[in-house]
């Protein structure tokens, strides 16, 4: 709401222009918070990740007009409705105003519908790249297919969710690893399995979430757009080691992604990447005792462990 | 009518009766809010020692398994030690004197509900010290993480937790079934629907709340218990249940457990913003109805907290439609308390710096709340330190917040004694930049891509991270002012009048503290709407006898 409305129709045209002004400054700030919103999130790097921002960013902005439009009212009243110090009297009983009432019911209701409909066409554009996901219960792979956002076919990827590491299986090329690589600007289905409890498959360069539930196999669908190395993280509370259940992934050009593959499947099998494990065998000998925990599982056989220690893109 | 008279003569009731299994609700309301925070101090040091883990990227202060022990604990402690009987313990002061009804519908139940808290309290406090340790898997508690219990006792620490939990859900049915009745049934004559408080209305809708979405997690926990102790498979993937149908029954409830605590907060708002303001409420029709509007919506909002949990398309479109509903009552109450300060005579007492301060932080949690709603934002943030800002905001900073306004308001009724002014804003001052430190660096964080639940990160969070355990210590520091006070002023604060705010209620027409059975049975016919500042009509019949009779006794006692 505005100073003005409650303000009836006693205002001087001194006034209006006054509050004329504060609002095209709170319009400009709140532009201008909306362009900052693209720099606190992470680099863009999936097709998903621009829609998402520009969502992000639009709330931002709109939310910056709300949020400051109830502060400004909060400090004029502060500056100049306070009581005088030995005033003990009452304020002018205004009880309500039903035309008032009505507008700030009506504004509100539209922007929120209005917010939605935009998020859920962003959705819809979201499932039209690759659908969030498709649930099955135990069902096999599906053939690699093409979506109509893009017409590559898919690489499959299986992600094997663990207490508490992170293995991605390519079935096509027999390879295994600990870190997973993918090809710049092809679409990748995530076969995402999980033996013991949940999981979620969080990379916040993509923007993408999705948690990984025993009992299932969730396809999970992404393109990533940019080259680099990036974080992913479990991202539903899964035990002890849940904070180090972490993953690099390596965004690559397509032709040094099958040179990548060539050379894995030419590795020998040997331990991958598992925290946990390392730290488990640590708390053995130490004296500083914790709580219970289940031990972890071992860790998986791999071509490539990889690293997760190397800098990563923000 | 007869009017009441007040004995200066009655023998001052000894402090033991609060540890006793006392039915006086106003006795009752004492011995919760004391009992919270008790808890409120335990559940602080666990945030503090949490802030210490996350003051450096390395899970170096405590071990993991503390780590996630100490998480887990603190978020219950808060919701099920703290705020539930706080609000509980200002349910029973404030309900029969606000209504003017000698106390609750069924004080022996009354008594019941609250007993159970500390045994249950009990039990969740015994869990840090049985083998393995306490629960670990959040205060969601999700299966199957949280039934693998590590060391296969039949008493673990999940399982008391579960058992503490389950205790918990039947005291608040306990309570919600008293607070219901008691404004449905028990009103002063005269008082109809629309001449009730707004407290009274955010009770009734918050505990109408309670009486429908409790059953759910109650059920679903001893479900939870069954599969932890007696093998059965309800959400066991590996027995064919299903893990996901757990999170239905815990968000059915939980989140309109977040109602049920925001709910009474906005009606602290609705009642001390016109005092402090020297207006009626702005809109006062609108703000009731509100109440009810946020408990339809409330229900059918709950997926929200399951975006990336695997519900399809139609279901996540459904819910962010819904939970952005709720947008709009909540603004309706907003700007009714706007319309109420604009063009008042603003007192910035203590209580109403609180609830400036709490309507800040709550605009500004909504803002983010709308975010969350909006389902591919959600998918990005969910789970990570974005929503743990978010849900601090709304928790801490606008509901604690509220419920410290709440108790420096009517700690004069309730006490007899009035609380210090400097200490008050000392600790407002504190509280609110505490509080603005701690939270507000989560949000970054979480964008960044930090979870939620980690007992080390990556080193590129380390900055928000050291400002927010900064902001963290300060508000542990800041309760320091708060216990002086209120120790200081009990035991020898300047007497209260029976109105020191000059405020309207049929709770500020008792003396202070009221008598046993509040009006007993001279209680005043109300004749108005409350909050009738400026319109100098009374809210009962024979006001002024009744003021002038309660002067005449606080004279009498002050000669003495």
């Amino acid at each position: 709401m505005t100073p003005s409305q409650a303000q009836g129709p006693r205002f001087s045209p001194l006034s209006v222009v006054a509050l004329a002004a504060w609002v095209a400054l709170l319009v400009v700030l709140s532009v201008w918070m909306g362009q900052q919103a693209y720099r606190w999130l992470p680099v863009q790097a999936s097709t998903a990740a621009p829609l998402v921002d520009g969502l992000f960013s639009f709330e931002t902005a709109v939310g910056t007009f709300v949020f400051g439009g109830v502060v400004s009212v909060m400090a004029w009243v502060l500056l100049m409705h306070r009581a005088d110090k030995y005033d003990e009297s009452d304020a002018e009983p205004i009880e309500g105003n039903t035309r008032l009432e009505v507008i700030w019911t009506a504004i509100p209701l539209v922007l929120v519908m209005a917010i939605a409909v935009y998020a859920m066409r962003v959705n819809t554009t979201l499932g039209m790249l690759g659908p969030m996901e498709h649930i099955h219960l135990r069902s096999p792979v599906e053939d690699a297919g093409g979506y109509p956002g893009d017409r590559l076919p898919a690489e499959q990827v299986e992600v094997i969710a663990r207490q508490w590491s992170w293995e991605f299986r390519y079935p096509g090329a027999d390879v295994a690893a600990t870190e997973l690589h993918l090809a710049v600007n092809q679409p990748v289905t995530f076969r995402l399995v999980s033996d013991d409890v949940l999981h979620g498959i969080y990379i916040p360069a993509f923007r993408v979430k999705q948690d990984v539930i025993p009992g299932r196999a969730i396809d999970f669908n992404l393109t990533p757009t940019r080259e680099g190395r990036y974080r992913l993280r479990d991202s539903q509370f899964s035990g002890t080691w849940f904070a180090a259940n972490q993953a690099d992934v390596v965004v690559e050009s397509a032709a040094d992604h099958q040179a990548w593959l060539q050379a894995a499947a030419r590795q020998p099998l040997q331990s991958g990447i598992s925290d946990a494990s390392r730290e488990f065998a640590q708390r053995g000998q130490s004296t500083k005792a914790g709580w219970a925990t289940v031990p972890p599982a071992p860790p998986p056989q791999v071509n490539v462990p990889g690293s997760n220690t190397l800098p990563h893109d923000g | 009518m007869t009017l009441a008279t007040f004995p200066a003569s009655e023998p001052k009731p000894s402090w033991t009766r609060y540890f006793t299994f006392n039915t006086d609700a106003k006795v009752i309301g004492i011995q919760y809010i004391v009992l919270a925070f008790f808890f409120f101090l335990v559940g602080g040091l666990l945030a503090m020692i949490i802030r210490g883990e996350l003051i450096t990227p390395e899970a170096d202060l405590v071990d993991r398994t503390v780590y996630n022990g100490i998480y887990t604990m603190h978020g219950t402690v808060m919701l099920f030690l703290f705020v539930f009987p706080v609000l509980n313990g200002l349910n029973n002061l404030l309900i029969p004197t606000m209504i003017g009804a000698p106390d609750m519908a069924f004080p022996r139940l009354n008594a019941v509900a609250f007993w159970l808290v500390p045994i249950f309290g009990v039990l969740l406090m015994s869990s840090f010290f049985v083998p393995g340790g306490p629960a670990y898997s959040g205060w969601w508690s999700y299966p199957p993480v949280s039934i693998q219990n590590p060391l296969g006792h039949l008493v673990s620490g999940q399982g008391l937790w579960l058992t503490a939990v389950a205790l918990s859900g039947v005291s608040s049915i306990m309570g919600a079934v008293n607070f219901v009745t008691t404004i449905i049934r028990m009103r002063a004559p005269g008082m109809g629907w629309f001449r009730m408080p707004v407290f009274c209305w955010t009770a009734l809708a918050a505990q109408s709340l309670q009486l429908i979405g409790l059953p759910s997690l109650t059920g679903g926990a001893i479900m939870l218990l069954m599969d932890l102790v007696a093998g059965t498979s309800f959400y066991d993937p590996a027995g064919g249940g299903d893990p996901v149908l757990y999170q239905h029954f815990f968000w059915f409830y939980s989140h309109p457990a977040v109602y049920v605590i925001i709910l009474p907060v906005f009606g602290i708002f609705s009642e001390l913003f016109p005092v402090y303001s020297r207006k009626p409420l702005f809109g006062y029709v609108y703000v009731a109805v509100a109440s009810f509007i946020i408990v339809g919506l409330g229900l059918v909002v709950w997926v929200h907290h399951m975006f990336p949990s695997g519900v399809p398309e139609w279901m996540r479109n459904l819910f962010m439609f819904t939970t952005m509903l709720i947008a709009v009552p909540t603004g309706v109450k907003v700007f009714a308390w706007l319309g109420t300060l604009w063009r008042g005579k603003i007192r910035l007492t203590t209580p109403m710096l609180f609830c400036l301060g709490g309507l800040f932080n709550f605009v500004f949690a909504g803002v983010t709340g709308i975010m969350l709603a909006t389902v591919p934002i959600d998918i990005h943030v969910s789970n990570t330190y974005f929503v743990v800002g978010h849900f601090h905001y709304v928790i801490y900073g606008a509901a604690v917040l509220g419920i410290f306004a709440a108790i420096y308001h009517w700690f004069p009724k309730f006490t007899g004694r009035m609380p210090y002014e400097g200490l008050g804003k000392v600790h407002f001052l504190l509280t609110f930049v505490g509080a603005n430190l701690n939270f507000l660096p989560m949000h970054p964080l979480g964008l960044m891509g930090m979870p939620r639940r980690v007992s080390s990160y990556d080193p590129e969070f380390t900055f928000w991270n050291v400002i927010a355990s900064l902001g963290a210590f300060l508000l542990g520091v800041s309760v320091i002012p708060f216990l002086l006070n209120m120790v200081s002023s009990w035991v020898r604060g300047p007497r209260a009048t029976h109105n020191p705010w000059n405020a309207i209620g049929l709770e500020w027409l008792l003396p202070s503290p009221p008598a046993e059975d509040n009006f007993g049975e001279h209680v005043p016919v109300v004749v108005s709407r409350p909050y009738g500042y400026g319109s100098g009509e009374p809210l009962v019949e024979h006001q002024a006898e009744i003021e002038a009779a309660l002067t005449q006794a606080e004279q009498l006692e002050a000669a003495r």
